[in-house]
């Protein structure tokens, strides 16, 4: 039996041998086999996952453990895995090696550094195998102060207001999920007065409908704020360009998803009944962020808002998944949460290491890198074309099976939002295309280019063992879609159940 | 007089013989150093809160007058926790000072009489309670003698208290004069309604309100922070506003059970105002004693809405969340108190490029004040939590919506400061300031407390039992 605290007993751990090293090569060295051994248990927890469900274990969640916590307010601390955070968990432990290999450049204040990023992983852990709202809610929160400083610390650009923006902005969203979750905590009795922070339990309660339709509004706005709902999204280009690299690898590839999963897993689920009533405001935002991200990247500049743009437009598709509520919808949006996260993550790195060797992400000042950096501008490209969609690649399959599963809505508003969606695509290739052929192919520009020195062992690593990650979403995906199926049916028929009263 | 007398007033007992303990040996004058002046004194409050713990009995004395049990003595001993803090972080400002077993004498005497208060049965002990509690403290604030500001807050505080004790004292007389009676067993009842108990309800609610800095009634509290020395107003901001907390719990709630609704509706404005009031404040202040004072306005904010709950889980979030505000708040007085003994630097924007010079304080400031803006992994966030948890217990989420949307303000003021010691850059940061033993004591005790106290849910527990 797989011990999922481990995954959060790891992180703390190697959060511990970086506090306690004594000089950068330590640190950076504890840091990355600490991520190494979390990808490990990642790897080993998923294949445990699938030989169990071989095997026939059917109940809901697996490797389940629960103990009391605060026991007179029912906090327990519960938690267990499905296949969707299965797939998120490998999801972060890939970035989480992939960004403290591409952050080994850090100069100053090494230690802090990546002790904040090793605590970053922990809330990313903890929050997918929570199933405890409470539980939740605390891993959620836990991340707040290292983006924090991490933005503020080691950002380049406006980066004190960056930082504050993403802060206060992440903050609103968990205080509305606080009030979400607080109501809902209050509309279950589960009999003496007595409430459950108890996802599973809260699941199979009936809420009454007014409540639902209350709450309902927090959870999901809450949780969209994490993941750039439209009109929420104006911390995203802004975090995602002051930061780091590594942290914006970590930001995009992981918290954004934080919230994608929470609209799922909590608004969604314990809500079915809202969710039906609102879902039609779910797609209309939804759409909006796609189009506008999609136009918004097509007037940027520099390569870093480029993405971060691009990843409000990609993170649409996530929410537009989930507001069509087909159970195919459903496995779309959690396949693009994973090929986003792999993808945007890889490209921020790209762009990051670029822009350490180059001192610029403007793409006028920026040609013919694929001559000089063979391996980067590579990279650039191969992420790029997963970007727009090209069969093959991650994002491609994931996009796919969002418009397959929104074309099953036949009435007009759907199928004109699906369209508009799929639409998007092109506006995609668009800018895609015309940076790499700006940036990466034609003459180069500049004479400082000639000299530039390819990327490095640890970069090399970090962006094969991604492009691996994505190929095998891209080229195979119907390993992942049959990990998300079968909790994509529950969290259907919960929704029918709920909205036929039964 | 039996041995139960002695019990059930232990701890009030405790505290008499360190008083006079401390001021036999300055009659005496044998002591001519400070140094074991105040070791002598953190050795006795440190025996005194270690004696909080055993001997703890249930019962009344005095037809009635003061009565205790498991709770209140627990109370008392987070206060007592609460002052052994600070006495530890007063080691480097008091070292040279010229009164110290004074300062002591009094702090402990407020002490004394907010112990009377929690433990009052009756208007008239309160009364004596309170008082003993507010008059000594005019004199602990002016302790920094030479200066101006210290005896403005001062004078502004005795004159301030006095007044809103009077107004306390103009409702108690009314109660008095509708029942004939003061004693908290018998009110109850005799509290039905009529104009004159309506009005006595609110300036009994309106002399509390002043003792915890809520607003409209927390004037008072930026500048007389602002002028005391450090761990005095460490002192005001933690332990005096734990005491009036705990007495809201056992006088005010059961006090007015007849006027349930309009006592909510009464402590809902005054949420409100309090918490949104103190964080637009705290927003603009520069000093950091200041901005302290305000986000402690906002706190008392947060720590009546978790008594506006009136059950159990109110009461067991407030107290909690005092023990927890302890930790925090003299988390961030001790940095401050080190650095402003030896510098005398209390701006925030001195606090600039702080990280450099020191690494570790600013962390620990840092950890604080994340507590008290209630960001985990800190026990902040578990006592903001309970309280806001609490607070919905009653179904009114218009209280707990405003009171959640204030985290958001809180934690971009806290984050100005967090802003400032890490990343803003200075060319010239306060330099290098080493603490006393005892005051790194009085951190690491915080910090062990802001860290165990949230994952320790055995506490909790503990404090939920006692309170049901």
């Amino acid at each position: 039996m797989t011990n999922l605290t481990l995954l959060i007993i790891v992180p703390l751990l190697t959060a511990l041998a970086v506090l306690f090293s004594r000089n950068a090569a330590q640190v950076k060295w504890s840091s990355f086999i600490g991520s190494l051994v979390q990808l490990g248990l990642a790897s080993s927890l998923m294949y445990e996952y699938v030989i169990a469900r071989g095997l026939g274990l059917t109940s809901q969640m697996l490797f389940e453990q629960r103990y009391n916590w605060y026991s007179a307010l029912n906090i327990q601390y519960y938690i267990g895995v499905d296949g969707i955070s299965v797939v998120m968990i490998m999801l972060t432990s890939l970035v989480v090696v992939a960004g403290i290999l591409i952050s080994w450049g850090v100069q100053t204040l090494t230690k802090e550094f990546f002790f904040l990023v090793t605590l970053l992983s922990v809330g990313a852990y903890g929050f997918f195998i929570s199933l405890d709202l409470f539980t939740m809610f605390f891993f959620l929160e836990v991340a707040v102060i290292p983006k924090y400083l991490l933005i503020g610390i080691w950002g380049s650009g406006k980066k004190e207001y960056s930082a504050m923006k993403l802060a206060l902005m992440l903050m609103g969203g968990s205080v509305l999920v606080l009030i979400g979750l607080l109501a809902t905590y209050f509309n279950t009795d589960i009999g003496n007065g007595v409430h459950t922070w108890d996802l599973m339990k809260i699941a199979h309660l009936h809420i009454p409908l007014q409540s639902q339709l209350f709450i309902f509004p927090f959870l999901f706005v809450g949780f969209g704020v994490f993941t750039a709902l439209f009109p929420f999204h104006t911390w995203v280009p802004d975090g995602h360009s002051s930061a780091p690299t590594g942290v914006s690898m970590f930001l995009a590839g992981i918290s954004m998803k934080l919230g994608g999963y929470g609209a799922l897993r909590v608004a969604m689920y314990l809500m079915p009944e809202a969710a039906e009533q609102y879902s039609w405001i779910i797609v209309l935002l939804a759409t909006i962020a796609i189009i506008y991200g999609a136009f918004a990247t097509l007037m940027q500049k520099d390569l870093k808002y480029m993405n971060a743009y691009s990843s409000v437009s990609h993170c649409g598709f996530i929410l537009l998944g989930i507001g069509m509520l087909t159970k195919t919808a459903i496995i779309g949006a959690v396949m693009q949460m994973v090929s986003h996260g792999l993808m945007t993550a890889l490209f921020f790195g790209a762009i990051g290491m670029i822009y350490e060797r180059t001192h610029t992400r403007q793409i006028s000042e920026l040609g013919g890198l694929l001559k000089t950096l063979p391996f980067l501008g590579t990279v650039y490209i191969i992420v790029g074309l997963c970007s727009l969609g090209l069969p093959g690649l991650s994002g491609f399959v994931a996009e796919m099976t969002v418009f397959v599963g929104s074309w099953q809505r036949p009435d007009a508003f759907h199928r004109i939002a699906t369209i508009l969606a799929a639409a998007s695509i092109v506006v995609t290739a668009v800018y895609i295309l015309r940076a790499a052929g700006k940036a990466m192919m034609g003459p180069i520009v500049n004479e400082h280019f000639q000299h530039l020195k390819d990327a490095s062992w640890n970069e090399k690593i970090a962006s094969i063992l991604l492009i691996v990650a994505i190929l095998a979403v891209g080229i195979a995906p119907f390993w992942l879609y049959n990990l998300i199926a079968p909790d994509a049916q529950l969290i259907m028929e919960n929704f029918a159940r709920g909205v036929t009263g039964g | 007089m039996s041995t139960e007398f002695f019990l059930l007033m232990k701890s009030e007992l405790s505290l008499t013989l360190i008083i006079f303990i401390l001021l036999i040996l300055k009659i005496w004058d044998g002591i001519k150093d400070n140094t074991t002046w105040l070791h002598l004194a953190n050795v006795l409050l440190l025996l005194n809160f270690a004696f909080g713990f055993i001997f703890n009995t249930t019962g009344e004395l005095f037809n009635g007058m003061y009565h205790t049990n498991g709770l209140i003595f627990l109370e008392k001993n987070i206060l007592n926790l609460g002052t052994l803090i600070i006495s530890l972080q007063a080691f480097d400002w008091l070292k040279t000072h010229k009164h110290v077993s004074e300062f002591y004498i009094l702090l402990l005497t407020t002490l004394f009489g907010m112990f009377f208060m929690i433990s009052s049965g009756n208007f008239l002990m309160f009364y004596l309670g309170l008082e003993l509690a507010s008059i000594p403290l005019a004199a602990v604030v002016n302790f920094d003698l030479d200066k101006i500001k210290s005896s403005e807050a001062a004078v502004k505080l005795i004159l301030l208290s006095a007044f809103s004790s009077c107004i306390m004292l103009f409702g108690i007389s009314l109660l008095y004069g509708t029942t004939g009676t003061l004693s908290f067993t018998e009110l109850p009842q005799l509290i039905t309604g009529g104009g004159l108990q309506i009005m006595s309800l609110i300036f009994v609610f309106a002399g509390f309100a002043f003792k915890i800095s809520a607003v409209p009634f927390h004037f008072w509290t930026a500048d007389v922070y602002e002028g005391a020395p450090v761990p005095v107003t460490a002192y005001l901001s933690v332990i005096s506003k734990a005491a009036i907390a705990f007495v809201f719990i056992s006088v005010l709630g059961t006090l007015f059970v007849n006027f349930q609704s309009m006592y909510y509706n009464i402590l809902f404005l005054v949420i409100i105002l309090t918490i949104t009031v103190g964080n637009l404040f705290a927003i603009r202040q520069d000093n950091i004693k200041r901005f302290l004072a305000f986000s402690s306005i906002a706190q008392a904010g947060y720590i009546l809405l978790g008594l506006s709950a009136g059950n159990t889980m109110g009461t067991t979030a407030t107290i909690y969340f005092l023990l927890v505000y302890i930790f925090s708040n003299l988390g961030a007085f001790g940095v401050v108190g080190i650095v402003s003994a030896y510098t005398n630097k209390e701006k925030i924007s001195d606090y600039k490029g702080f990280y450099k010079t020191n690494p570790f304080l600013s962390w620990i400031i840092a950890i604080s004040l994340f507590s008290l803006a209630g960001v985990p992994p800190m026990a902040g966030f578990f006592g903001k939590m309970f309280l806001v948890t609490a607070g919905a217990s009653r179904g009114n989420y218009i209280l707990v919506i405003i009171a959640s949307l204030n985290m958001i303000v809180s934690l971009y003021y806290y984050l100005r400061v967090v802003k400032a010691i890490f990343i803003d850059p200075n060319e010239t940061p306060i330099e290098k300031v080493e603490g006393s033993f005892s005051a790194k004591l009085a951190i690491w005790v915080c910090m062990a407390g802001l860290i165990l106290t949230g994952f320790a849910s055995c506490i909790y527990n503990y404090i939920n039992n006692l309170s049901l």
